[in-house]
This record gives C-alpha cells, sequence and structure tokens, in this order.
C-alpha cells in the first residue's frame, strides 16, 4: 500500500485543489489577522528561495555553471525580464558553459 | 468577390455571432492571453519533466500529475518526497507548504468575484490558479470573469502536461548536455517569481538571502543533511516565514497590492 505513485498523485492533487478552491468558496470578507496575513504574504518566497539553493549547483554537471545560472537568473529578473526570458537565460548559459568547462 | 458571396459570408459571420455565447469576447482575450503563457509553460514543464523521468516516473504518470496539479514548485517539492519514498503525510504537508501562496490567490480572488456569478465558477476558476494566470485574472479591471480565466486555462494548462509528457520522453532522447541545459529552466523560473518582489520590497529580498544561506547550511550540518530536501524545506519555511511574520507583520492591504501590480 505503501509509496503507490498514484496515491502520492491523488494526496497533491486533492490538497493542491483544495488549497486554491477553499479559500475562493468560503471566505467572503477580507483576512484581518495580520501575522497570519504576513506568514501567508511571506511563504511562497521562502519556500522558492528554499527550493532553488543549493539545489541548482547540483542539477548541472559542475556546480560552478549552477552558480553562473543563478546569478543569471537573479540578475535578469531583477532587470525586469519574464519568466519565459529569465529561464532561457538560465538554460543559455549553463549550454555555453557545458562547452567551456 | 462577387456580391452574391459577400451576403452569405455576411449571414454566416452574423450567425456564427449570433450563436456565440454572451462570454465569447472575454474567452477570445482569455485564449489570446494564454498563448505565450502557454509556450513559457511548455518549456518550463520540460524541465520539470526531467526532473520527474529521473525519479522514475513515466509519461502517463507525469501527465497525470501535471494535468491535476498545474503547480511548478508543487510538483517538484512533491517530486522531491516521493523520490525519498516519504510518508502521504509528508506528502500533503510538503503539498501544503509549497502551495500555500495559492491560497493567498485564492483569498484575493474571492473578493473580486461577483455575487452573481454563479457557485460553480469558483469550483473552476479556483482550479487554474498559478502565479502567470492568476496575474492576467486579478490585472483585468471589475469583477473577475470566469470565461476569460477559461480562454487562458484552454492555451497555458495543456502547454503545461503537454510539456511535462514531452519532458520525460525527450530527455532521455536528448544529449545530455541539452538536458543539463534545460534542467536549470524551472529554477530559473522560481527566480523569475521571487526576484521582482525581492526588489520591490526589501523585506522580502532579504528573506530570500537568508532562505539561500539557510538552506544551504542546512544541507551541510550534520543532522539536518540527513532530513529528505522536502522535509527541509518544510521546516525551514515554517520557521523563516513564520519569524518574518511576527518580527516584520506587513502593512494591511500589503499583500494585496503587491499581488495586483
Amino acid at each position: 500500500m505503501s509509496h503507490n505513485v498514484y496515491l502520492y498523485i491523488a494526496v497533491i492533487a486533492i490538497t493542491s485543489y483544495l488549497i486554491r478552491v477553499l479559500p475562493l468558496t468560503l471566505i467572503r470578507k477580507p483576512i484581518t489577522n495580520v501575522t497570519l496575513e504576513s506568514f501567508l504574504y511571506y511563504v511562497p518566497y521562502v519556500t522558492l528561495a528554499v527550493m532553488t539553493f543549493p539545489a541548482i549547483l547540483s542539477v548541472t554537471d559542475s556546480p560552478i555553471a549552477g552558480a553562473c545560472a543563478l546569478a543569471i537568473g537573479i540578475i535578469s529578473a531583477w532587470k525586469g525580464a519574464s519568466l519565459f526570458q529569465v529561464a532561457c537565460g538560465c538554460c543559455g548559459i549553463v549550454l555555453v558553459l557545458s562547452f567551456v568547462l | 468577390m462577387s456580391s452574391e458571396r459577400k451576403t452569405a459570408q455576411l449571414h454566416r459571420k452574423r450567425a456564427t455571432t449570433i450563436a456565440a455565447s454572451p462570454h465569447a469576447p472575454a474567452f477570445r482575450e482569455g485564449l489570446r492571453d494564454g498563448v505565450p503563457i502557454g509556450l513559457g509553460y511548455f518549456a518550463v514543464a520540460f524541465s520539470l519533466g526531467i526532473q520527474a523521468a529521473s525519479i522514475g516516473l513515466g509519461p502517463f504518470q507525469g501527465f497525470l500529475l501535471s494535468a491535476l496539479v498545474n503547480a511548478s514548485a508543487g510538483e517538484y517539492a512533491a517530486m522531491t518526497v516521493m523520490a525519498a519514498l516519504g510518508t502521504y503525510l509528508e506528502m500533503f504537508i510538503i503539498t501544503l507548504v509549497a502551495n500555500a501562496r495559492y491560497m493567498l490567490m485564492s483569498a484575493s480572488l474571492s473578493q473580486r468575484f461577483s455575487p452573481e456569478t454563479p457557485f460553480v465558477h469558483r469550483l473552476l476558476v479556483g482550479f487554474g490558479i498559478t502565479d502567470e494566470l492568476f496575474g492576467i485574472t486579478i490585472a483585468r479591471p471589475g469583477a473577475v470573469d470566469p470565461f476569460y480565466s477559461y480562454g487562458a486555462f484552454t492555451v497555458a494548462l495543456p502547454g503545461w502536461a503537454l510539456g511535462t509528457v514531452a519532458g520525460i520522453i525527450a530527455g532521455d532522447v536528448l544529449p545530455e548536455i541539452l538536458v543539463g541545459a534545460l534542467s536549470v529552466a524551472l529554477f530559473g523560473m522560481f527566480l523569475a517569481i521571487i526576484i521582482p518582489p525581492a526588489r520591490k520590497d526589501r523585506i522580502v529580498g532579504v528573506l530570500v538571502a537568508i532562505s539561500f544561506a539557510a538552506s544551504y547550511a542546512a544541507s551541510k550540518l550534520p543532522v539536518t543533511a540527513a532530513l529528505s530536501e522536502g522535509t527541509r524545506t518544510i521546516i525551514l519555511t515554517l520557521l523563516i516565514a513564520g519569524a518574518a511574520a511576527v518580527v516584520c507583520p506587513i502593512k494591511p492591504q500589503q499583500s494585496e497590492k503587491e499581488e495586483r501590480q
């Protein structure tokens, strides 16, 4: 019973659907608890940052290429590049470096 | 062109206009705005598919996961739990944490639904809340038109699911150099989500830097390094975001304003 891929997928799908739909169907008034609102506001940035680093260093063959992708990603996103452009920039630098390193 | 053909064309045009529902213009606008998002999703999902293949997911499993879940970070985080053969409880918690931002978006969208919009649309629009689709939905003035969202979903969401499948299948076929390069696309997407707000809001910027440092430290320190990647993500998120909420509470309406930009 344990570690069934389809059960995993069911847990992920049901949980993420409820996350998306419960507030939309239940909340009719704005959230007023400042701490809760602040927590919800900060969570995505912390989660994504934690998942990005240092994982980006180990996804490529060379950690240097991963570090360069991180730098290019941060700089281009900082300068206002779109999601697609940032993703392409990261891939591009890793591709170029794979011939050099 | 003969006048007869012209008249016939006019008739046909009028007939289709009459046949189309009053929601057709919003639906078409949604289709149009969804195209670039769908293309971006395909590329990023391809990268996710490579990850999926690396932990042993097949094309159908990857398709099912992406078609039902529509979440880059959520699916990636879930895969780290799958790879570690984590428990279903762990899977539930990591999904909750990695997708928590959708809760906030959903809460924000709830304020933008007209009371006249039938309830079923809340159930359907909620399914497609992603960073980008939420962004274009909330960027439109006035009450949410569910048919605009459906138009955008129609082109964007298949891009996500099919991109995942393509990544799983072609990840094996593509030269290793290309696969290595494409697998950072997902992280590029994460950076594109977190860096612009980090630039605008100094506290978010500091939190991102702290998160990078803490995550690196946790992956090296003896006790925490033994935990799975997913568990580390849960613990660090609760600690850092929780501390930040207490130490630097946001000003009222700040979160909503950020989202609307």
